[in-house]
């Protein structure tokens, strides 16, 4: 699998990364030698088995509804860029 | 008193022979003169450490010490540690002092340690030459000009170095193991979920293990006992129940049946870490173990299942950093989007955009049967290749990495052959399984290791095989030059 300039734009835009122009070229090259060694995977013949999400087949364990801690706002809130009133400050989405 | 071991020191302090407010100032004051040639710490502590000294003395006369009271420890720069920067390699995370502690910094805390600092590492743990780090590369005492492995480079180069006795590392694909390796250590990755994560900066969530990192299987012995267990805030933690990881390590390992993976002994691994595993096999033999060959087929899939498993993975945990809720935020941003997008650009290294771009790539709507299922199942082959392998054999020995130390630069610009370093190691963490590697050597005189890898929670045996290995070995006891 080999990836274009617009793939490479494309897949930095759902990931959320700008990226400058001068590194396009540099990216398409390196993502593409990964996806070729990651195809390597098709030679193996994998009909019927069951994918391992987990090392363990560990299943998700559950607890009673319990309160189990404090509002911890404030401490939590304390490494943030912007807070206002216990609220986190972004630039405005709604006009 | 900086070569001794995490357990002769133990004995020192034991003994009243010295203190811990004396042995803390003395490794406070090696880090001091000597690491500006490693490059190993992000951050020392050395407030936090006198005063950790300080108490561990006060339990002590107060007869309240337990086994690691008083000890030296160093944290790798991904578990949060409250109140000190905790990085993880990147300029995303340069400004963050955590609000609260990793699981397994609060039971160091707890079990009365000292903590020395924090060290350095590949940028969000993804590398296997530290060369990814903000903080600039990490330096391998044998040869600084040489890389000291990664990701957890900094907490081996700074055993190596003995500037500190024991440090924490973390293993996603070989992270621990490969610069133990490197670096001439003694290092552990434990079954998948025996350590709690909690507290440890996510990189790729189904592979990420804690473990110890420090001279000898006997210190990491003495170590795990502090960091294993049950964590209720670990929702994959394992709740069997734990050992006393030293109490086997002096049983014969007369009868152990080791299987020698011939996929390892390949044409992929220097003839010469070939012949130093083979010399280490011996000496097991001598011990009474017995030898055979056999298969893991599927070993060279490892690479190409892992490195969509971990991106993928790595681009889901990674999408947390936003710029809004904590880290590095862009100045003025135009927009939401110019937040994000600007702030991931800014704050992110190439080798971790590399791999949220793959990771992605993978999890793009139309490739998910491709790529991530299609791991996923091979993982499963994997896993089943090694469980074949238990059916006939008690443990499985061979390389740890196929080259010794590589020079700094020299795969900066080529992802793919960076990436082939780890072929021995990424299987046990898509299977979840532990292993450790044990110095077997040297080569140029730079340090090669021997993998041990164990069944599932078989810790004790691998410490136990490992430690009876370095009671008639020395390799473990070296130093580089001017140590």
């Amino acid at each position: 699998m080999s990836l274009d300039r617009s793939d490479v734009e494309r897949i930095a835009y759902l990931a959320r990364l700008a990226i400058d122009e001068q590194d396009i070229p540099q990216y398409t090259e390196n993502l593409s030698s990964i996806l070729q060694l990651v195809d390597e995977m098709q030679a193996i013949d994998t009909t019927g088995v069951e994918p391992l999400a987990h090392p363990l087949d560990g299943e998700q364990r559950l607890r009673a509804d319990e309160v189990s801690e404090m509002n911890q706002r404030e401490q939590l809130q304390s490494v943030a860029p912007a807070t206002e009133e216990g609220l986190f400050l972004v630039p405005k989405v709604i006009e | 008193m900086h070569t001794k071991s995490l357990t002769e020191l133990a004995a020192d302090l034991a003994s009243g022979a010295v203190s811990s407010t004396e042995l803390t100032q003395a490794y406070l004051d090696r880090i001091a003169a000597l690491d500006s040639r490693y490059n190993s710490f992000i951050t020392t502590t050395p407030e936090i450490a006198l005063a950790q000294a300080k108490a561990a003395d006060e339990a002590r006369a107060a007869g309240q010490a337990g086994a690691y009271t008083g000890l030296p420890i160093a944290h790798k720069d991904l578990f949060c540690t409250e109140g000190v920067r905790t990085s993880c390699g990147s300029k995303m995370l340069d400004n963050f002092e955590s609000p609260y502690d990793a699981t397994v910094v609060a039971k160091f805390k707890a079990a009365g340690a000292v903590m020395l600092g924090k060290t350095n590492m590949d940028e969000f743990a993804m590398g296997s030459s530290n060369e990814s780090s903000f903080y600039g590369a990490s330096r391998n005492p044998w040869d600084t000009d040489r890389v000291p492995g990664g990701s957890s480079g900094g907490s081996a180069a700074a055993v190596a170095a003995r500037l500190t006795p024991a440090a924490t590392g973390s293993d996603t694909g070989g992270s621990i193991r490969q610069p133990a390796a490197l670096c001439g250590i003694t290092g552990i990755k434990p079954t998948y979920g025996r350590v709690s994560r909690y507290g440890m900066v996510a990189y790729a969530s189904s592979l990420d293990q804690g473990g110890p990192m420090a001279q000898s299987a006997e210190d990491c012995a003495l170590m795990l006992n502090v960091m294993a267990g049950f964590d209720k805030m670990d929702s994959t933690s394992s709740q069997r129940d734990i050992e006393d990881y030293s109490a086997k390590l002096n049983e014969s390992i007369s009868g152990l049946r080791i299987g020698v993976p011939k996929e390892y002994m390949s044409d992929d691994l220097d003839p010469q870490i070939a012949e130093r595993v083979q010399a280490g096999i011996k000496e097991l033999e001598k011990l009474g173990a017995s030898v055979r060959e056999i298969s893991l087929p599927r070993t060279r899939m490892s690479i190409p299942a892992y490195y969509i498993i971990a991106p993928a993975e790595a681009s889901s945990n990674l999408s947390r950093f936003d710029g809004v809720r904590y880290g590095h935020r862009c100045e003025n941003p135009e927009d939401l989007m110019d937040l994000y997008t600007r702030t991931r650009k800014e704050g992110f290294g190439a080798e971790v955009k590399r791999r949220i771009m793959v990771g992605t790539y993978a999890l793009c709507a139309g490739y998910y049967d491709a790529y991530y299922n299609k791991a996923q199942q091979i993982r499963r082959l994997i896993q089943q290749d090694f469980l074949a392998a238990f059916n006939e054999v008690d443990l499985i020995l061979g390389p740890t990495t196929p080259h010794p130390a590589f020079k700094i630069g020299a795969k900066n610009n080529d992802p793919v052959s960076m990436y082939m370093e780890d072929i021995f190691t990424l299987s046990l963490n898509l299977a979840g399984l532990p292993g450790m590697s044990v110095p077997c050597g040297t080569v140029e005189g730079l340090p090669v290791g021997m993998q041990l890898i164990g069944n599932y929670f078989d810790e004790a045996r691998l410490l136990n095989v490992a430690h009876q290995f370095q009671q008639v070995t020395d390799w473990h006891k070296q130093t580089p030059a001017g140590i």
